[in-house]
């Protein structure tokens, strides 16, 4: 009877936790421009991030806690200043800039090795898939050497902030993934 | 955290500071966790301020870690929490550089926030750009500047402005914005708090006027910053805030603009400027602030540049606001007055009614500077009961209007030196009393002054002076009253009253005291009797066993020096008196001038020339002291500083247009003069320069060719020196020289010494010297009229090479310039006597000249104190017993002159001024000189 108890606290206390997300990415990804196409459901006029912007939302009765960094090269060293306790990355690319994907590779690579984040899912937006030429997913998936990664739940969903299309297949993902490992 | 320290957190009573590494752990801990706690977090950020503001750091890294967790925070949202991230954040932007990382959120803030917390981030956001940042915040500031809410607006304004350091090019693109916030006049909200979470806000501001404008205060101090480099800009500026329509309703703002207007008629230093923006400044004389009022009158009082109408304006808002209720205004009021008094008392006596009220105010501070005021402007008459007056709440004020009051005191023993009796009295009580060094030091000072310019209060201040070292704490006093006693005591009928008190200090006192006391001593051994000098050397032999040697040293060498005196011929008995006390003392100015220069240039192996330092008797020196402690400057607007300018001497150390400085200001530009002629070949044999006049401007100041002139008087000759500045920029002059011509005949022109080539821009010298005529008795000093031209030839500069073409002859012309005078004032040196009768009846009564005069001629509009000025710079004599001075209760004056002539002769005037509305002021004066030739020509200089 108690350990019943006890498991039915322990679910309905965590659906009231704050769940901890970071958005990263390399600067014009789209980050912020997914964070409130998220929060308030549309597209906002976006100027590059100096810092970073935190916004809660509910998504499926979960309270997320999200906070977007900025991508500039000025501030991705304060990146891991904000990693504690954090349960998920969503990690934008923008599928158009083939030049910088490597770049992004090797961000997302040197991010993932942190102690910190060892324990946090990944989600992967191969965003402005509107575009003309972008790459598909599978292209980012293999730039970014993502089968490679070991002990981790990851997953790449292709986005368009814009038009709003992968967004919350890729989120919905997430949440399972979270829920999952904190039940 | 314990309870029991949190209690003691909470006592701000107690003035214990929180222990920072508590503050720093449990703020790490609370801003990270999840969720946040606002209320615990909030009053952690109001301990980790307490530290802030009580001067504690932290390191940078720890400064750096707190900031990232209380970047933390802003994923909440209450209001009050949010207030205290800025207030942070802000502190914390000073150590730590990392604080850019907020900037994103407090823009989202700005845009989108709780107005109760926009200011705070408006504030904060100027601390954490940088140059880099600050383009992308542009637009929000324009926004927030012309923002409908005072206090955002506000906020933006003082943040644009600590902006400017960092990006002043960006700041500037948001002048337009600013001028509209100087323009606009906003309200708060009626309904500013009410959508606020905190509704304790809105009891708070309910009870604050619709609007206090302040806003513009802000928005005029930006757009004055913005706009200072362009003077058009500003002028314009001026004109459109300060009409009678003026949008500016704080007062504030408008106290500032008035400062703007002040600062730009200093600057310029041009007396039409001054008369333009008159009417501004006078306008705001009436403003229904005081604030307002003060500041106006301060202004226009505040420059010579306005004239005495202008000024008089002022004194009577000024008059008006001394009897206002509120103490804060007849304080300031009243300082002003006293300022003013300071120099010109005459346009302060209107105020004399007012004044005698202010005496009995329950403020003592207002009652002081009231009373010091009034010995400015009082007549003879009052003086005594004035002093009464003030000696029975001296116990009441500070030392510092002590000091005030005693100044005013010293002033006054000048003006009015019949009076000494009752200020020697107050003088010798207030030194009883205890004070601090500054006061003991200003009582002493005004001794001083008395025992130099008033030779009847001599000996009962030297008494004063005895008592008051016998217990005096500082030594720097003892050692100058010494030196005072030294001095002036040896000239005393009863000489040995001091010698008993100057050698209780050998007794009694340290050793810089008693080296003092000794050479005061030695001083005392020039007497002309034995019994006397016996005594001193008896007195002086018991110092050779004093244990410090600077005291045996002098006293061994004032004995060696008395004893050779006593034995050999009187040559070197004088030496050995100007070794004891030196009757001629270096121009100190001079000295320091000199000996900066001799360091400066480095040139050691030669030793330094004391030659070329004049030395001035005592006489000298107390006319240069007395002159600059009594005059009354106002009426030279221009001229000091355009001195200033002409002559090159910038590394002079008594540049300042300060009045202190001014005589021996002189007194370098004559050096300087002299020094330049010395250096000419063709004066060589010209003897030494006897006198130069001041600097006399021979056109206007604008016009091509800017000419001012000196006279230069030497035994035999008179050199004129004509300093030509060519204004044009493209026109060469070559063979420049002036052509003066005498009306009389009498001078006759000896050589000119032209300037070869006047480049564009630039200025040269020229002198012409004469012979000094003289007439069928063999007297020489001959007032003349000279009428001068400019010649010269004009060759045009090509503007491709900047030199002037080979083909170019040049084109001879001429270009008249004003007359000059030479007048009897030219061979006078003013000189100080300090008693004036004495002299007047020493000079015979068959050399003296006397006529009456209308001095409409001088056709002043300053009334008697005008033509006092004027008469004293045309005579160049001294006004002797404080009669420089007029007092606007009468409407006449007697004014006292002295003066020597190069050829030594004595001159002393008496002239008595009256002024009636139908002729003007009529001057009746009697001169008296050395010789008969003399007071005739200088009465005949009066008109
Ligand atoms: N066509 C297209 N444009 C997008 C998409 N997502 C974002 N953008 C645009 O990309 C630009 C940059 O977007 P942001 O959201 O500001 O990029 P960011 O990742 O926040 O950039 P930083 O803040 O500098 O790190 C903006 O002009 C967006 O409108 C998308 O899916 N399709
Ligand atoms: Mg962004």
């Amino acid at each position: 009877m108690g350990q019943v108890f006890s498991k039915i606290f322990g679910k309905l206390w965590s659906l009231n936790k704050e769940i901890r997300i970071l958005i990263l990415g390399l600067d014009g990804a789209g980050k912020t421009t997914i964070l409130y196409r998220l929060q308030i459901g549309e597209v906002i006029k976006t100027k590059p991030t100096i810092g970073f912007n935190v916004e809660t939302l509910t998504y499926k009765n979960l309270k997320l806690n999200v906070w977007d960094l900025g991508g500039q090269t000025s501030i991705r060293p304060y990146w891991r200043c904000y990693y504690a306790n954090t349960a998920a990355v969503i990690f934008v690319v923008d599928s158009t800039d083939k030049d910088r994907i490597e770049t992004a590779s090797k961000e997302l690579h040197m991010m993932l090795r942190e102690e910190e984040l060892s324990d946090s899912a990944l989600l992967v937006f191969a965003n402005k898939q509107d575009q003309p030429g972008a790459m598909t997913a599978a292209e980012v998936s293999k730039a970014l050497n993502l089968v490679e990664l070991k002990d981790r739940s990851w997953s790449i969903v292709a986005s368009s902030a814009i038009k709003g299309e992968g967004l919350s297949e890729g989120l919905d993902w997430l949440i399972d993934v979270i829920k999952d490992e904190q039940l | 955290m314990s309870a029991l320290s949190y209690k003691k957190f909470e006592d701000s009573d107690s003035g214990a500071l929180p222990d920072k590494m508590t503050i720093f752990q449990d703020c790490l801990q609370a801003f990270n966790a999840t969720p946040v706690n606002a209320k615990k977090c909030r009053l952690l950020l109001s301990r980790l301020m307490r530290l802030l503001y009580s001067g504690e750091t932290f390191p940078s890294q720890e400064a750096t870690t707190l900031f990232f967790s209380i970047s933390k925070l802003f994923q909440h949202k209450s209001s009050s929490l949010r207030q205290m991230i800025y207030l942070a954040i802000k502190e914390l932007a000073t150590i730590s550089d990392d604080v850019l990382m907020v900037t994103s959120s407090i823009m989202k803030d700005i845009q989108n926030g709780d107005l109760i917390f926009k200011p705070n981030s408006i504030r904060t956001l100027s601390r954490v750009l940088d140059g880099s940042t600050v383009h992308a915040t542009e637009r929000i500031f324009k926004n927030c500047i012309v923002d409908r809410n005072p206090n955002v607006s506000s906020a933006a304004l003082i943040s644009s402005y600590h902006l400017i350091p960092v990006a002043k090019d960006v700041v500037k693109r948001w002048t337009n914005e600013t001028q509209e916030a100087v323009f606009a006049q906003k309200y708060f909200p009626s309904n500013q708090f009410n959508n606020s979470s905190n509704s304790s806000y809105q009891d708070l501001y309910t009870s604050t006027p619709s609007s206090t404008f302040f806003t513009q205060y802000h928005a005029l101090g930006l757009l004055y910053i913005l706009r200072s480099h362009d003077k058009m800009a500003l002028m314009k500026m001026i004109q459109s805030l300060s009409g009678v329509n003026s949008p500016l309703k704080n007062s504030m703002a408008i106290v500032q603009l008035i400062k703007y207007i002040t600062k730009i008629v200093h600057d310029s230093n041009d007396p039409h400027l001054a008369n333009t923006l008159f009417p501004k400044l006078s306008n705001f004389l009436k403003h229904r602030s005081d604030m307002v009022g003060l500041e106006a009158s301060k202004a226009i009082l505040s420059s010579s540049l306005f004239t005495n109408e202008q000024h008089a304006t002022a004194i009577s808002t000024l008059q008006d606001l001394l009897s206002i209720p509120r103490t804060v205004t007849r304080f300031a009021a009243v300082r002003i007055l006293n300022r003013v008094a300071m120099k010109n008392p005459e346009k302060v006596v209107v105020c004399n009614v007012e004044l005698e009220n202010l005496i009995s105010d329950s403020n003592r501070s207002i009652a002081t500077y009231a009373i010091t005021t009034l010995l400015k402007t009082g007549s003879a008459e009052t003086v005594d009961r004035l002093i009464k007056t003030i000696s029975s709440f001296m116990n009441d004020i500070s030392d510092e209007f002590k000091i005030v009051v005693i100044d005013a005191i010293k002033n006054l023993s000048l003006k009015f030196p019949d009076k000494y009796k009752s200020m020697l009295v107050f003088l010798s009580d207030v030194l009883r009393d205890d004070g601090g060094f500054p006061f003991k030091s200003a009582v002493v000072e005004a001794l001083f002054d008395m025992i130099h310019f008033i030779p009847e209060s001599r000996d009962s201040a030297l008494e004063n002076l005895c008592e008051f070292i016998e217990d005096c704490e500082f030594t720097e006093l003892a050692v100058r009253i010494l030196h005072l006693l030294g001095q002036e005591g040896p000239k005393t009928k009863n000489p040995t009253l001091y010698i008993r008190h100057i050698y209780n200090r050998v007794v009694l006192e340290n050793s810089i005291v008693r080296s003092a006391a000794v050479s005061a001593l030695a001083k005392f051994g020039l007497i002309d009797d034995p019994t006397i000098r016996t005594s001193i050397e008896i007195l002086l032999n018991r110092c050779l066993c004093d244990v410090d040697d600077e005291v045996r040293d002098r006293a061994t060498l004032a004995l060696k020096l008395l004893k050779s005196k006593k034995n050999t011929s009187d040559s070197s008995n004088i030496i050995v008196s100007e070794f004891i006390r030196p009757s001629k003392l270096y121009s100190f100015p001079i000295l320091e001038q000199k000996l900066a220069l001799y360091i400066s240039k480095g040139a050691f192996e030669l030793p330094f020339d004391t030659s070329s330092i004049p030395q001035l008797s005592e006489d000298e020196i107390k006319a240069a002291e007395y002159q600059s402690k009594t005059s009354v400057t106002s009426t030279e607007p221009t001229r000091p500083t355009k001195s200033n300018r002409d002559s090159t001497i910038n590394h002079s150390p008594a540049n300042g247009s300060n009045e202190k400085n001014k005589f021996s200001e002189k007194d370098l530009l004559q050096q300087k003069y002299s020094q330049e002629i010395a250096s000419i070949e063709e004066f060589s044999s010209h003897g030494p320069l006897l006198h130069s006049s001041s600097i006399i401007e021979l056109t206007e100041k604008e016009t091509e060719f800017v000419v001012l002139c000196v006279k230069h008087l030497f035994k035999d000759y008179l050199v004129l020196q004509f300093n030509v500045e060519n204004t044009l920029p493209s026109i060469i002059l070559k063979m420049v020289s002036v052509v003066s011509i005498p009306s009389n005949d009498y001078y006759e022109e000896d050589f000119i010494l032209p300037i070869e080539t006047l480049a564009p821009e630039a200025k040269g010298t020229i002198y012409v010297s004469f012979k000094r005529p003289v007439d069928e008795e063999g007297f020489d000093i001959i007032a003349e009229s000279f009428s001068n031209t400019l010649s010269f030839t004009t060759h045009e500069v090509d503007p491709s090479t900047g030199e002037v073409s080979e083909e170019d002859e040049g084109f001879q012309d001429e270009y008249q310039i004003e007359d000059l005078d030479l007048i009897a004032g030219d061979f006078i040196i003013p000189s100080f006597v300090g008693n004036f009768s004495n002299i007047w009846d020493e000079l015979s009564k068959e050399n003296e000249n006397v006529a009456t005069f209308s001095l409409n001629s001088y056709n002043s509009t300053d009334g008697i104190q005008g033509v006092i000025d004027k008469l004293i710079e045309n005579l160049s004599m001294m006004a002797i017993e404080g009669t420089r001075t007029f007092e606007n209760s009468s409407n006449s004056h007697l004014l006292k002159l002295y003066g020597k002539c190069i050829n030594g002769e004595r001159i002393a005037g008496v002239i008595k001024l009256a002024s009636n509305s139908k002729d003007g002021v009529i001057a009746k004066a009697i001169i008296r000189a050395d010789s008969f030739k003399l007071s005739e020509v200088v009465l005949n200089s009066v008109a």
